[in-house]
């Protein structure tokens, strides 16, 4: 039995050491849940380089259990944001971060998933994709170095670690009604915006 | 033979299954765990097991590895005092211009002063490319090798300021040992040069 | 063979020639190459073509010269027998910018020229479907033209003016009313407004013929972008009868970041960085397209030394062997061999990877090449590295990797004459690197119009004839083993000396004019655009990415195969998004 289940350390009898161990709901709910997180084979742009780099041999993403990258996103825990995200793919993003069941977690790899890194000013690039999905952990660089996303994944594995079954959001009562998708119209059109959006028009309009 | 192809590749596979083994025989402990080991791992005639262990094992890097800018600060008295003189050539060559820079002024005369008041930089812009530590004249800002920057909210963490930047001279110097002690030589040559040329005048 | 010569040396003169009525020599101070009326386009090209023997339309592309209310449309003719480019422009009103599309005569334009009307708005009149590629359809505006600006406006140029000395530290998006990136055109009505019909993305490039025999069994299937063997977000919109393809429709711009729009604000040097997220795999091989453009543009002074010759060439062979080694390894992951020979072949990568960091700086982008030479010569020790890797580990890792998989009868059985394309059709389709040298044309840059120091090594151009998948992955054996020959001569007669021909710097006095660097980059030529004003901003600056036009031949290459075999057709070009949508 891992040592890192028997904290909070009561006192087990001699004879009994090595066979029971003592452990709160939370730690192994969440000690079961931190070694299977299973992220999606989800690339975007350069640092999905890096991120298959990871699962290579060198770096290795099993040692951790997240060797098996999954397409599908009804199937992961974890979506790593690689690259840039674009206006022409965020409809796509936000898909399927509401396809993923919960428990779900997201980390936003390199500069650009961050905060637009250096095409921040493009035209057609969102600045940082927690603007649309909640983003768990952020590792900038560009691109980060193996070791550093490894480093954000450890990181991941330290927030399941903090969480509590009573406390967690896929447990709770009101159910959760996904993030709408935006549209691509003449620009992106965010719905949640959609409200100031047509006050602007009509302003516009009242104006002329 | 139909067939034969896969068999032979599938050879090539059961060899570094095979490899993995002997390696590990020939070797033995020495090979995890240290920092020859990993080296061993490195080199091109490397075999068997590839991996190496981090967080238990890091990969060392290279000298001129860069990840976001550091500003050198040197010991004075017990007080930090940066290389820096807010000349701004950083803020001009970045690509992305994610460095912003307010100039120091004297609070009595109004007259800029040779340092920076603040110092920003948004990693979250930062491309890493290196051009900021290339083209300072006063090697006072330099790329740094830890990469250990994931947090969980970047508006509270992704800007860095002047304080969070600066970083003593003597962590430059382990850092890059080789870049520290030729700017170093560079500095005394120039010292020595200017001195020369002081004494005929005298 | 005489006068073959001879025609190549004058090729401008021999043009001017034969059309005295309808070219004109472009003599603007820097610039070279033909003017020719738009009407006169068609005739001209078609006469290059079947007499002159310029059969490569290897790049097209529009310059806004909003000035002089003038757009230039800008042609690079190539023969595929070797030899010096043959530079055609036609100069339309801005206000009205239509010309005759070249897709007739050169498919390979297809692509090139919906790119110039999604972003400079120029209208290509006869071409069979000239809709928008990188942004979707219903944006507003056409973002390269240069009166079109982007909500995120800072100053217009780089350097900013407000970071130094009074640094503001707000978030840009402060900028902006809005908050987000985003601008609606005037009198744009959410409520009012209807989205495009899905159907227009399904529409292929040509319309189908006899539609409505298979109207009960026509099928539409997406790939992507979201899936794991398009390298990317890259997607293919698949019409099929059964199993079989009949119409395909490469869908892309989910990955296009306004590469030559932030290109033009920043300055010459600035942009060397953001080469290196081009070709993600080959930065280095990035970097000397770019640097050879604007050398070109600077002149002799800007000279790269002997030395930094010699570092170009053996970084820009050690990316060709590591994008091959990837290119191999995750073709056979898009055949199902899920990631065992990916796996061997992402350590060699790493391998490669150690003497990228050690020299350069980085793992993935470099960002090692300036104008003049390189940044830092190599460290203590590296060229011992570099012989050990040349001799020792890349030809024996080869050679494994060789007898791992190419007799292999699952990939000689699904790659053996699937995808075919006839060398007829690459050379129309523009199709480059490798994917044009497994057709039977052995058209290599390094060969055919000689660059930086290649001329002196001696390796053979790789070729193979039959132009199916199984010939596109063995060709990039064939191009590794040739690339270490390379090596072990650049790392055996490498000299020793300066690595930077000029001071470090990061301006410079840009002549006005125009410049075309091309590399035979890992995946095919790469091409850098560049038209200086004279300031220290580039006026236009355009890549010729070869993934991008690589894929004009993909529908081609799936006419008629299984839906199965899209895969693999899709792995054998071995593209990049982030080249491909830039």
């Amino acid at each position: 039995m891992p040592d890192e289940l028997n904290k909070p350390e009561y006192n087990i009898p001699p004879e009994l050491e090595g066979t029971v161990a003592i452990t709160t709901l939370d730690r192994i709910y969440n000690w079961g849940r931190r070694y299977s997180v299973w992220p999606m084979f989800f690339g975007l742009a350069c640092c999905a380089i890096e991120m298959i780099a990871t699962a290579g041999a060198r770096f290795d993403l099993a040692r951790f259990g997240m060797e098996i990258m999954r397409p599908s996103p009804r199937q992961c825990d974890l979506m790593i944001v690689s690259g840039t995200v674009t206006k022409k793919m965020i409809p796509q993003v936000v898909r399927l971060y509401n396809q993923m069941p919960e428990p779900k977690y997201v980390l936003s790899m390199g500069a650009c998933a961050c905060g637009g890194g250096p095409f921040k000013r493009g035209y057609n690039v969102i600045a940082g994709v927690d603007k649309y999905i909640p983003v768990d952990v952020y590792v900038p660089g560009c691109p980060p170095t193996p070791q550093a996303l490894l480093y954000g994944l450890i990181k991941i594995q330290e927030k399941i670690d903090k969480e509590s079954v009573k406390e967690v959001r896929w447990y709770q009562k009101e159910e959760d009604p996904g993030i709408p998708v935006p549209i691509l119209g003449p620009d992106l059109i965010d719905l949640r915006d959609f409200p100031e959006l047509l006050e602007r028009v009509t302003q516009k309009e009242d104006q002329a | 033979m139909k067939g034969f192809g896969i068999i032979k590749g599938l050879g090539v596979t059961l060899k570094h299954i095979y490899d993995t083994y002997a390696e590990d025989f020939k070797t033995g402990r020495k090979r995890y765990y240290n920092e020859a080991g990993v080296r061993m791992r490195m080199t091109p005639d490397t075999k068997g097991i590839f991996t190496v262990n981090y967080p238990e094992e890091r990969l060392p890097v290279a000298e001129n590895f860069r990840f976001v800018p550091f500003l050198v600060y040197e010991e004075e008295e017990g007080e930090k005092v940066p290389r820096c003189t807010a000349c701004g050539i950083c803020s001009k060559v970045c690509p992305t211009q994610c460095i912003w820079i307010t100039r120091a002024e004297d609070p009595e005369t109004g007259k800029p002063l040779k340092t920076p008041a603040e110092f920003y930089i948004d990693i979250d812009l930062c491309m890493n490319c290196g051009f900021c530590a290339e083209y300072c004249p006063f090697d006072a800002i330099k790329m740094d090798h830890d990469y250990e920057l994931a947090s969980y909210d970047r508006m509270q963490n992704n800007i860095y300021d002047k304080e969070r930047l600066l970083k003593p001279a003597s962590y430059y110097a382990e850092i890059r040992p080789l870049h520290y002690a030729r700017e170093k030589q560079a500095k005394a040559e120039e010292a020595a040069k200017k001195a020369a040329r002081r004494r005929p005048r005298e | 063979m005489n006068e073959e010569i001879k025609v190549l040396e004058t090729y401008e003169q021999a043009v001017l020639e034969r059309f005295p009525d309808w070219v004109r020599v472009d003599e603007r101070e820097g610039y070279q190459g033909l003017l020719v009326e738009s009407a006169n386009l068609l005739p001209l090209m078609s006469d290059l073509r079947d007499e002159l023997g310029y059969d490569l339309l290897t790049s097209l592309t529009g310059v806004d010269y909003l000035p002089e209310e003038k757009m230039e449309v800008v042609y690079h003719l190539f023969r595929s027998t070797g030899g010096a480019i043959l530079e055609i422009k036609v100069q339309i009103p801005r206000s009205n910018p239509v010309v005759p599309s070249l897709v007739g005569l050169y498919p390979g334009a297809a692509f090139q020229e919906r790119e110039a009307w999604d972003l400079l708005g120029i209208k290509f009149e006869g071409h069979p479907h000239l809709k928008r590629i990188l942004m979707w359809e219903g944006f507003s505006g056409h973002p390269l033209r240069k009166d079109w600006q982007e909500v995120f406006y800072g100053d217009e140029k780089k350097p900013y003016e407000d970071r130094w000395p009074k640094g503001k530290t707000k978030k840009i998006e402060a900028d902006n009313p809005y908050q987000e990136n985003i601008a609606y055109p005037e009198g744009f009505n959410p409520e009012t407004w209807i989205p495009e019909p899905a159907e227009f993305l399904f529409k292929g490039s040509i319309p189908l013929e006899q539609e409505e025999e298979f109207d009960t069994e026509k099928l539409v299937v997406n790939l992507g972008p979201q899936h794991p063997s398009t390298h990317g977000v890259f997607r293919m919109v698949a019409t099929l009868d059964g199993e079989t393809v009949v119409d395909l429709e490469p869908v892309m711009g989910y990955l296009h970041r306004n590469h030559e729009k932030i290109g033009e604000k920043n300055t010459f040097a600035m942009n060397m960085p953001y080469t290196d997220r081009l070709d993600y795999f080959c930065s280095m091989s990035n970097n000397f397209g770019y640097a050879l453009a604007v050398e070109k543009l600077l002149g002799e002074k800007y000279h790269p030394p002997e030395r930094a010759q010699y570092i170009r060439v053996i970084m820009a062979e050690l990316t060709r062997v590591l994008n091959h080694f990837m290119a191999i390894g995750f073709f056979l992951n898009d055949l199902g061999a899920y990631f065992t020979p990916a796996l061997y072949t992402i350590k060699e990568r790493e391998l490669i990877l150690d003497i990228f960091e050690a020299v350069a700086g980085s793992r993935m982008m470099c960002n090692y090449f300036r104008f003049g030479g390189v940044v830092r010569d190599l460290p203590q020790g590296m060229e011992e590295h570099i012989r050990e890797m040349a001799y020792e580990r890349l030809p024996r890792q080869i050679d494994e990797l060789d007898r791992y998989l190419v007799e292999n009868e699952i990939v000689v059985s699904r790659g053996q004459g699937v995808g075919v394309l006839t060398p007829e059709q690459a050379i129309g389709l523009s199709a480059a690197g490798p994917v044009l040298r497994a057709s039977g044309v052995p058209y290599d840059i390094r060969r055919a119009d000689p660059y930086s120091i290649y001329d002196r090594f001696d390796f053979d151009v790789a070729v193979r004839y039959h132009g199916d998948v199984y010939d596109r992955f063995l060709i990039r054996f064939d191009e590794i083993r040739q690339s270490i020959r390379i090596l072990q001569q650049a790392i055996d007669s490498i000299p020793q000396g300066e690595v930077l021909a000029n001071k470090p710097a990061y301006k410079f006095k840009m002549p006005v004019g125009e410049a075309y660097g091309r590399v035979e980059g890992p995946k095919g030529e790469l091409g850098f655009y560049v038209v200086s004003d004279g300031t220290d901003n580039p006026w236009r600056y355009h890549v010729r990415a070869p993934s991008f036009i690589n894929l004009t031949g993909l529908r081609q290459m799936c006419l008629g195969e299984k839906v199965a075999d899209l895969v693999a057709i899709l792995g054998s070009i071995d593209i990049v998004l982030g080249e491909v949508d830039r």
